[in-house]
């Protein structure tokens, strides 16, 4: 057995090198599996790794130089984020982190001139106000279950949280379909509807800059992933089903609807969040201080 | 390592064509072409794009917003003249008001004949482009360690 301290670098490390790898791969099964629902072969599973070296092989013409700031920026406290939470670090800081990183995204957007990237960034900021309150209710309820809101210490608990948190689990699974830029809730990138807003956050983003974006995104998969995987952290087997299934769920949802305005996104990811969050986080409240003391 | 021949990206403008070649470029989208087996993806930000599809035999009204679009998509980028029209004006040629092809404006590198282009045409006439974007790339790659070298002799 490792000691405690270089286990979690281990882990760390782990995440930072095979994350990219992960993350692309689901890239690719996922535009394989949506080009079949949709009738078509579809692009092969490693397509997203040739775009984004095709990305770095480009020129990289930037509008601003604080852009290439911001999206290194952008890079790296998604690196950060997921390195924390797989070496079992705190979830709130875990969060604090992955939100930052989105803001150095909405910043690198309105630092260009284009009014479409404007509008993206708007965009991409509503969707983080839409998620926000769900996200923190995860980590929340995870703290009711296990008195812990250090990650390693809700894996080894081995208290299976689903059967504690099903409200919470449903309603991170609806704000994973923002995380994941899918319809219908596809706002800030424009990635189905192709020239409604160009390409929203990413318009001003070319080449290289825009491969880094890409390699970000891999990293949020995988870190977005890994908090189904402690939902059933009781068991590895079921976590990685469970992951699965929750995955082709959102592929399916992407592909049988159609989007929504933002308003209608912000409403219903509260009303997901003040439902099925606040109502589990409740009933498990009054279960612990009333029922059961 | 090459994967730019893996992964184009391309853009579409309709410089005043009657549509008919947009559509057949569209229809190489649909399940039946699915260009997407190759990588090849709509994109909508000339930003993005490696190949540029264009339509319709330029007129006054959209020459600078193919010009400014050109100018837009990043090196190495390779342009492929869709349609009789955007060849050499088609049967427009002689009006007043048009340019008389694609060339006119902006350098095009292959040109897909047809009125309206097949899609099995359209998609022949982008892998011809992946050729010569390709070639594109070895020179900017070249060009490129050529600078760094005579920076090297300047220190």
């Amino acid at each position: 057995m490792i000691d405690e301290p270089w286990s979690s670098i281990l882990s760390a490390a782990v995440y930072i090198l095979l994350a990219p790898v992960i993350g692309g791969l689901v890239a690719g099964i996922d535009r394989k599996v949506t080009a079949r629902m949709q009738g078509r072969v579809g692009p092969p599973v490693i397509q997203p790794f040739y775009d984004v070296g095709k990305l770095f092989e480009k020129e990289n013409p930037v509008v601003t130089t604080t852009q290439n700031f911001y999206v290194l920026s952008y890079l790296v406290f998604m690196v950060v984020a997921g390195a924390l939470f797989f070496s079992g670090g705190d979830m709130l800081l875990v969060i604090f982190a992955f939100t930052l990183s989105h803001i150095f995204l909405v910043l690198g957007a309105y630092a260009s001139y284009s009014p479409y990237s404007h509008i993206g960034a708007e965009r991409e900021l509503i969707q983080i106000i839409a998620y926000e309150p769900m996200i923190i209710f995860t980590a929340v309820g995870m703290y009711m279950v296990t008195h812990s809101f250090n990650v390693s210490a809700i894996v080894s608990s081995g208290i299976p949280i689903i059967m504690f948190l099903p409200g919470v689990f449903i309603g991170y699974l609806i704000v994973l379909t923002i995380k994941l830029r899918k319809s219908p809730f596809d706002l800030s990138t424009s990635h189905h509807a192709h020239q409604e807003i160009v390409k929203g956050v990413t318009t001003d983003f070319a080449g290289p800059n825009l491969g880094k974006i890409e390699i970000a995104h891999w990293y949020e998969y995988v870190f977005l992933l890994g908090v189904v995987y402690l939902f059933f952290g009781f068991n590895p087997l079921i976590a990685v089903a469970a992951i699965i299934v929750a995955y082709f769920l959102e592929i399916l949802i992407d592909n049988t609807t159609s989007r929504v305005k933002w308003q209608l996104t912000l409403r219903s990811a509260w009303l997901v969040a003040g439902t099925l969050g606040i109502v589990n986080l409740g009933v498990l409240y009054y279960l612990r201080m009333v029922v059961a003391p | 390592m090459t994967y730019l021949k893996k992964s184009p990206w391309i853009i579409h403008y309709d410089a005043s064509s009657c549509n008919g070649c947009d559509i057949e470029v569209l229809a190489a989208l649909t399940p039946l072409y699915d260009v997407e087996r190759f990588g090849i993806v709509n994109t909508g930000n000339p930003k993005h794009a490696d190949i540029f599809l264009v339509t319709g035999s330029v007129n006054e009204q959209n020459r600078q917003v193919l010009i400014n679009t050109y100018e837009q998509i990043p090196d190495p980028k390779v342009v492929v003249a869709i349609g009789i029209c955007a060849t050499s004006g088609g049967i427009f040629r002689e009006c007043y008001n048009v340019m008389g092809g694609i060339d006119k404006v902006i350098p095009v590198d292959v040109y897909v004949t047809g009125c309206a282009a097949r899609p099995e045409s359209i998609i022949d006439g982008v892998v011809q482009g992946l050729g010569i974007l390709e070639s594109k790339r070895l020179a900017m790659a070249e060009k490129r360690a050529g600078s760094r070298a005579k920076a090297g002799d300047a220190v």
